[in-house]
């Protein structure tokens, strides 16, 4: 892409969030366009498609008052790029990376292809560091690692900003003080929402090792596009060039493949499911994949997406692939919601796929992994019980079963449902697990061992 | 030989110029040569699918034909070898360029300054055709044989003396029936779509021992045959993947990362080179290729990458070798297909997947087989494909599965509840299928008991009438059920939470070898049968359960290998008296 910037006015089309521009023999594929409006004022765009005779741009913020006789557009010869230096941090900016925080443009330190470039497999070190986010049902039972890209699934109405505040809030790895920095890239998310976060962040002090990228539910669609990618291009940063410890939260993914999926419409590529594009999983994938360590460097990238899964369904395109791609996922339950407790996390379907590597001795204590797949195996027993209570009504059952059935409601109201005030140390839950598997007889522990069994049962003051 | 692009997008570029080019040729397109393939010719305008990014490219741009397909590079040292998915080899890609992936990279598949010591084996003057044993080369703890390539045949004329070479050394010259002498050296190259010729297919031969009980006692698969992992999200398709890439008995392992998580290549190169093979006692390394092409690489290279795979499984299994193909997975290459064909604007079928994914998926499945390989010997050799599936949903019913399912013998279908309850590996005992039990049968009997076939039957009966006894403890509770049934569904659960439930992180129970798993299904079914006699003279489930041999049933995974034949004959003894001692009779 070595082109210098020429500049049309031959705009032939403009349709939906795409413009045809026509009689450009050399715009460069992913080249990024400046589209200047009749009215004044610039749009950044960037090139879809291009053909000897014409090139297909989609505007990011959006086609409002473009015409087809003074618009002319600029191709800048080069990809995406953003301006990054360390000042960034503790700076809030828009969709597209301009201040919007009322303070001035970035001195420039470094410029970087927001597409990002991916890592190579054999580069990757693997993520084996726990980090204890204060929250029992994820520290014992789904374990975030740093590195890792655990999605939270969520619904609307379900508290997944507190949750992901909270955790940004407690997140810390153990026996360790490296630097620390938390990058919010929001996509299509309310204006309350919005100042939710700005206040959490400015309360508890967040705000000074944080930077913050806001696409509101009002600004252009077609941004969320880029929004993710200029975060991501921050982390990576923020990471890999100054060995930070970085968090990334992303809200709401689901947002961003709605644009994904209005630019696909606008040029009537065969869906795949529900109107979707065929190759939102690659696409889906350049994001989610921008999480993880690299051997010799210092940093580390952790992602924590949110994904709102329209009515509830975990089968929807978005998360569905997104579970395919991320490391796990934190599922919120409306039931558990209703009943009042919080965090109302699911263990059931809830999953990390990296806890092996950061549990057990050494790293959390060596009776962690055994007390999860307890915990695991004993919940779901209760929870199919339940049921069967609804139906035939509890008379039939056995001591044992009113065992799990006791134990379900005291693991969601004591161990899941552990309040918003502050967190459990990692040890603390798991001694808190232990302290509601001393309602089972021995032999019912079947996935403990009996050394492990001896040594914890009947909890920590042994 | 060059055409000039005229259209970019995504990874498919057309170009003009290009008449008299072969479909599925490679080409360098643009000034960063970037590699690509044709899939599409009209008139002059060639349509290629490009294996790397292609941001940047703009119409005007050349591109250069190489006049030959896409190949695959064979030879001495692809052993431990980290592949991306057209075989660029991923660790000296990081040497020579950093961390991150830049296009254009060009490396050879194979080191061309390495020295490999060459053993000859042919005689000056023997008959010389496709598949003749030319020499040895020693490649780590494997007999590596170069074979004469296809389409030479004749006399050899020279033989090259034992000695050091590099993979286009000379190590042997054939006089072909022309008059030719036709140099011949250690490196290989072969067409990847199209698959390496075998003398016979044979039928379905030994089990493939992969030390997981669901698997090898319930739904076998055999050395050259074909299986499919089908699962949601979460229901462990990969872990599966990577156990029977570590633990099964095949000589050789071809495991290809396709559209998958980098962490998970990251994984198997933190594990591979510490674990070693429990029948060589070797690093697993040593005995696998890795392809890995992730999700965020290059889609058409994604491809491309099941079949770079099975070129090299085919390579190795024309030297007589047991080769084992994991490809995880083949949802992430069907949806590679389903993109190129989408910017092609290819009529779509089912689920905007293109109308050829059948065939495709047939013919990749047809690679497998266990066959008399090329040569004058009787070598036989063998390839077993498994490959995972994605459904989106955790729904069987979509094309990848069903056209998968039509063509794979074993399916191991991975159930989302099961998952739930830390039930691993959550491979559905009512769903799954193997047609290869009559098949395998006869090794059970003749390598570990005769009564293998009994007892998973039996086993599986029982399982078979839990589900059925669930439904109508649904309805009425458990407490109405006659003694006989509460007895099934206590065995059931034993099966299940003992036998099928088998941890990949225990070190005592991720590999569990066939004696064992057949001592387990022995100590299950004698206690069902004690207990059988027990309840129809009368005594109740509540005090079998209570007894304390009952106990030694439940974590019969954890106990050694080493240790398990005493702690077999022990609760054996222990229950024989138990179930006397109460009263319960004989059995």
């Amino acid at each position: 892409m070595t082109s210098p910037a020429r500049e049309y006015t031959s705009v032939v089309r403009v349709a939906g969030p795409l413009m045809a521009v026509s009689g450009v023999g050399d715009a460069a594929y992913g080249e990024v366009v400046e589209v200047r409006l009749p009215g004044g004022g610039t749009r950044l765009g960037e090139v879809l498609e291009s053909r000897l005779d014409l090139a297909i741009i989609q505007v990011f913020g959006g086609t409002r008052d473009l015409d087809t006789d003074i618009t002319s557009v600029r191709f800048t010869g080069v990809p995406m790029r953003m301006v990054v230096s360390p000042e960034i941090i503790g700076r809030v900016f828009d969709g597209s990376a301009a201040p919007a925080d009322g303070g001035g443009a970035v001195i420039p330190g470094k410029v970087m292809d927001i597409a990002g470039s991916a890592v190579n497999p054999t580069a990757r070190a693997y993520p084996e560091d726990c980090i204890e986010t204060g929250i029992s049902a994820i520290d014992v039972m789904n374990t975030l690692v740093r590195g890792q890209k655990l999605p939270i699934f969520s619904g609307a109405g379900l508290p997944h900003s507190a949750l992901a505040a909270q955790i940004a809030r407690q997140a810390r790895v153990l026996r360790d003080n490296e630097e620390f920095a938390l990058v919010f890239g929001a996509m299509g998310i309310t204006n309350e929402d919005a100042q939710f976060f700005l206040d959490e962040f400015e309360d508890t002090g967040a705000l000074g090792h944080a930077v913050l990228f806001i696409n509101r539910a009002d600004d252009p669609a077609i941004e969320r596009i880029i929004t993710p990618r200029l975060a991501l291009t921050a982390a990576e940063y923020l990471a890999f060039d100054r060995g930070m410890h970085v968090l990334v939260i992303l809200q709401d993914m689901t947002a961003y493949c709605e644009a994904l999926r209005e630019v696909s419409a606008a040029r009537d590529e065969v869906p795949a499911r529900r109107g979707y594009p065929g190759y939102m999983y690659t696409d889906l994938a350049s994001i989610f994949e921008r999480a993880g360590r690299i051997y010799g460097r210092k940093g580390s990238i952790t992602q924590l997406p949110i994904i709102s899964m329209p009515d509830d369904d975990i089968t929807h395109p978005v998360p569905d692939l997104t579970g395919y791609i991320t490391e796990g996922q934190i599922v919120l339950s409306r039931d558990l919601h209703r009943k009042g407790i919080y965090p109302p996390i699911d263990v059931l379907p809830s999953l990390s796929r990296l806890m092996s590597g950061g549990i057990g001795e050494g790293k959390t204590r060596e009776d962690h992994s055994a007390v999860s797949d307890q915990l695991y195996a004993a919940y779901a027993k209760g929870r199919r019980l339940e049921s069967l209570v609804t139906v035939i009504g509890d008379e039939g059952l056995s001591e044992s079963d009113r065992r799990y059935l006791a134990f379900s409601a005291r693991f969601e109201r004591e161990f899941i449902g552990q309040g918003r005030a502050g967190g459990r140390a990692v040890e603390e839950s798991i001694d808190a697990a232990w302290d509601l598997l001393n309602i089972f007889p021995e032999e019912e522990l079947n996935r403990i061992s009996t050394d492990l069994i001896e040594k914890y049962r009947g909890g920590a003051e042994q | 030989m060059t055409g000039r692009i005229i259209r970019i997008t995504g990874p498919v570029v057309e170009a003009d110029g290009m008449r008299g080019a072969l479909m599925y040729e490679v080409v360098h397109v643009g000034e960063d040569a970037l590699i690509g393939e044709i899939i599409g010719l009209s008139e002059d305008v060639a349509t290629i699918q490009v294996y790397e990014d292609t941001t940047g490219l703009a119409p005007g741009e050349v591109v250069e034909r190489t006049g030959a397909p896409l190949t695959a590079e064979l030879g001495p040292g692809l052993l431990g070898m980290v592949y991306d998915g057209i075989q660029r080899p991923l660790e000296v890609i990081r040497e020579g360029m950093g961390d991150f992936i830049i296009r254009g990279a060009s490396f050879p598949a194979l080191d061309r300054n390495r020295m490999h010591a060459f053993t000859p084996v042919a005689e000056q003057g023997a008959v010389a055709t496709p598949g003749t044993v030319i020499g040895t080369v020693q490649e780590g703890n494997f007999i590596h044989s170069v074979l004469v390539p296809n389409g030479i045949e004749g006399t050899f004329v020279r033989v090259a003396d034992a000695g050091d070479y590099t993979i286009t050394g000379e190590i042997a010259t054939v006089l072909v029936s022309d008059g030719k002498e036709v140099p011949v050296t250690m490196l290989r190259r072969w067409p990847v779509r199209v698959a390496r010729p075998v003398a016979e297919k044979l039928k379905p031969g030994a089990p493939l021992i992969t030390g997981q009980r669901v698997i090898d006692s319930f739904f076998p698969i055999v050395k050259g045959g074909t299986a499919a992992v089908p699962g949601p999200f979460g229901a462990g398709k990969t872990v599966v993947q990577h156990q029977l890439a570590k633990w099964s008995d095949a000589d050789l392992i071809v495991y290809v990362g396709c559209g998958e998580r980098g962490n998970e290549l990251a994984d198997v190169l933190r594990q591979f080179p510490a674990l070693t093979d429990p029948t060589s006692g070797e690093p697993l390394m040593g005995r696998t290729v890795l392809i890995g092409n992730t999700s965020n690489m290059p889609v058409a290279a994604r491809e491309a990458s099941v079949y770079t795979g099975i070129t090299i499984a085919e390579y190795y299994r024309d030297m007589g070798y047991d080769v084992a193909l994991m490809a995880d997975s083949t949802s992430r290459w069907a949806e590679a297909m389903r993109e190129i064909s989408g910017r092609l604007e290819e009529m779509p079928g089912e689920h905007g997947y293109p109308a050829y994914l059948a065939s495709r998926l047939a013919s990749f499945y047809e690679r497998a087989g266990n066959a008399t390989v090329l040569g004058s010997s009787d070598r036989t050799g063998s390839v077993s494909v498994i490959g995972a599936i994605s459904p989106p949903g955790g729904d069987f019913s979509e094309p990848v599965t069903q056209n998968t399912l039509r063509v794979v013998r074993v399916f191991w279908a991975l159930d989302a509840d099961l998952a739930h309850e830390r039930h691993f590996p959550a491979v559905n005992w009512l769903t799954s299928y193997s047609l290869y039990p009559d098949d395998v049968e006869a090794w059970w009997n003749e390598q570990v008991g005769e009564r293998w076939g009994e007892m998973r039957r039996e086993m599986m009966a029982i399982l078979q009438k839990e589900s059925e006894l669930e439904e109508i403890v649904q309805l009425v509770g458990p407490d109405v059920l006659p003694e006989d049934d509460k007895l099934s569904l206590h065995i059931a659960e034993y099966i299940r939470e003992s036998f099928l439930i088998q941890s990949a992180f225990d070190p005592a129970d991720t590999f569990c070898a066939p004696e064992k798993q057949y001592m387990m299904m022995q100590l299950i079914t004698d206690y069902a049968r004690y207990g059988r006699v027990a309840v129809a003279n009368g005594m109740l489930v509540s005090a079998i359960v209570a007894l304390p041999v009952a106990k030694r049933l439940l974590r019969l995974g954890a106990v050694p290998g080493a240790e398990f034949r005493n702690y077999f004959e022990e609760t054996l003894r222990e229950m024989k008296e138990a179930f006397h001692g109460s009263g319960g009779g004989t059995a």
